[in-house]
């Protein structure tokens, strides 16, 4: 990783030929699969279809059975790469928020800054309450996550995210374990980060925003991609029996 | 069963003899000469022993308690043998152990007067806390690890700022049981390791005192001292217990 930031001619993330087993359970079954910079992605596909497992991947969280995962040019499936330091320009965020508990709003936002990145405590203060305006809970900085909705505490982890500067986030699911209501609040936030070029790939089952905010709409299942295209062709006219298979019976609710 | 503990009750408070009690085990005269040196030197020196045996079994705990968790079999497998020895043996012959046999056997002798003792005490208190440690650390939620993981803090930057602290909050009332325990076990130190007139904790003191009074008094003295630091802790545990609570 240099300082130079994204290269935009080398892709934010390259997987090749990626297979990942849970034992005997093969979950992903050869994936080849590119996000370019300031592209955003929605992965879309039924439970189990391996969409979350693909996207643990990208940053180490599962590590793949065999096959490659480059980010911005970098193998980090090397055994020699420093998976911390390419973390630290991966974003990720989770379907059930996993704010730390035990500590504050700005807590929450800081202790990575100055863990990993070493900034001092009153710059690390100044990039959380950066972070914090842009997701709209600036008078939410002394909060402890127990206190805050599910929408508000999803915003907070965004928030945790952006605030190490990364090239490029991930998002499991992040709506899906919010009261419908709340859902609306947290999809704002996304929509205005991929507006604002951030690089992004999203683990979704909310249609409409992938058609809306998607660059490219990738659909999976049993562990392959069946098919990928921009929104409007996937969604509108799929052209393999499993996308419209799946894409009916999403429309039934 | 209420109605069984009212007759077993009362039958006591019949039948008791309550001048003799009184004479034998609350002559006011003998607790008042007990007071001063059973607060001074006695419940000192028994709180610097609870206290380093405490601490040194906290620090040794967490050790015992990561290798338990460790990957690394070895680390494991010693980690499980030591708890199950130190748990399994009684306190009496691990201060034995480490008072005599350790020094005749490897010429390890500890140095301080309150040493050996505290450090008897200290292994023995690591066996549990490794556990109730262990335990706590489990309780962590994975998704709070894969999320400090992503921020990309290391493996023991996350154990240390994210882990143990969550962990600790769980493992407060258990930890407090186990201070309660090790607090009464000091007891044992004077009478495996001896003790001088400056290291004499509570239960001792209350010894001598009734050795050279022929008075039981001394020890319901030592009895209410022990109560007098027991209880506070214990309202001190629930106290942080329910301030904890609050921010989860």
């Amino acid at each position: 990783m240099t300082a130079a930031g994204p290269d935009p001619d080398v892709p934010a993330i390259r997987i090749e030929r990626l297979h990942k087993s849970f034992g005997t359970l093969e979950v992903l079954r050869g994936i080849d699969f590119q996000v370019d910079a300031g592209e955003v992605v929605c992965v879309i596909g039924p439970s189990g279809s391996g969409k979350s497992t693909l996207l643990r991947c990208v940053n180490l969280l599962e590590v793949p059975t065999a096959g490659r995962v480059l980010i911005e040019g970098v193998d980090i499936t090397d055994p020699e790469c420093d998976a911390d330091a390419v973390r630290t320009q991966i974003g990720m965020v989770f379907q059930h928020f996993n704010l730390f508990p035990h500590l504050d709003v700005l807590g929450n936002l800081t202790i990575a800054q100055r863990r990993v990145l070493k900034r001092p405590k009153d710059e690390a203060g100044t990039v959380a309450a950066e972070v914090l305006a842009r997701v709209g809970l600036t008078d939410k900085i002394k909060e402890y996550p127990a206190r805050l909705s599910g929408g508000q505490q999803q915003r907070v982890a965004i928030a945790r995210a952006l605030a190490m500067h990364p090239d490029m986030m991930l998002f499991d699911e992040a709506t899906s374990a919010l009261d419908p209501e709340l859902v609306g609040e947290v999809l704002d936030v996304m929509r205005r980060l991929a507006s604002e070029g951030m690089t992004m790939m999203v683990v979704t089952h909310e249609m409409e925003f992938a058609r809306r905010v998607a660059d490219r709409i990738v659909f999976m299942d049993e562990g392959v991609v069946v098919e990928e295209g921009p929104p409007a062709r996937v969604l509108d006219d799929p052209r393999e029996e499993r996308t419209r298979t799946f894409l009916s019976a999403v429309a039934q609710h | 069963m209420y109605a069984i503990t009212a007759v077993v009750v009362a039958a006591v408070i019949v039948t008791a003899d309550w001048a003799t009690l009184q004479r034998v085990f609350l002559d006011p005269e003998i607790a008042a000469e007990s007071f001063p040196g059973i607060i001074t030197i006695a419940a000192k020196n028994t709180l610097i022993f609870t206290v380093l045996g405490f601490t040194g079994g906290l620090v040794l705990g967490l050790f015992l308690a990561l290798m338990r968790l460790s990957s690394i079999t070895p680390y494991r497998w010693f980690a499980a043998t030591y708890v199950e020895v130190f748990r399994g043996i009684p306190a009496v012959v691990t201060l034995l152990l480490v008072g005599f046999v350790l020094p005749i056997a490897l010429d390890v002798r500890i140095p301080g007067t309150y040493g050996p003792g505290s450090v008897g005490l200290a292994i023995v208190a690591a066996a549990y806390m490794a556990e109730t440690i262990r335990g706590g650390i489990e309780a962590v939620p994975r998704g709070q690890v894969e999320a400090s993981r992503s921020l990309g803090m290391s493996g023991p930057q996350t154990t240390f700022w994210i882990v143990i602290p969550q962990a600790f909050r769980i493992m407060l009332p258990p930890l407090t049981n186990e201070l309660v325990l090790l607090l009464k076990d000091t007891a044992l130190v004077a009478l495996v390791l001896g003790s001088t007139a400056a290291t004499v904790d509570i239960y001792k003191f209350a010894r001598n005192e009734v050795a050279d009074t022929f008075n039981g008094t001394p020890l319901v003295v030592a009895a209410f001292v022990y109560l007098l630091i027991t209880l506070p802790l214990t309202y001190l545990a629930r106290w942080l217990e329910r301030r904890g609570n609050q921010s989860r």
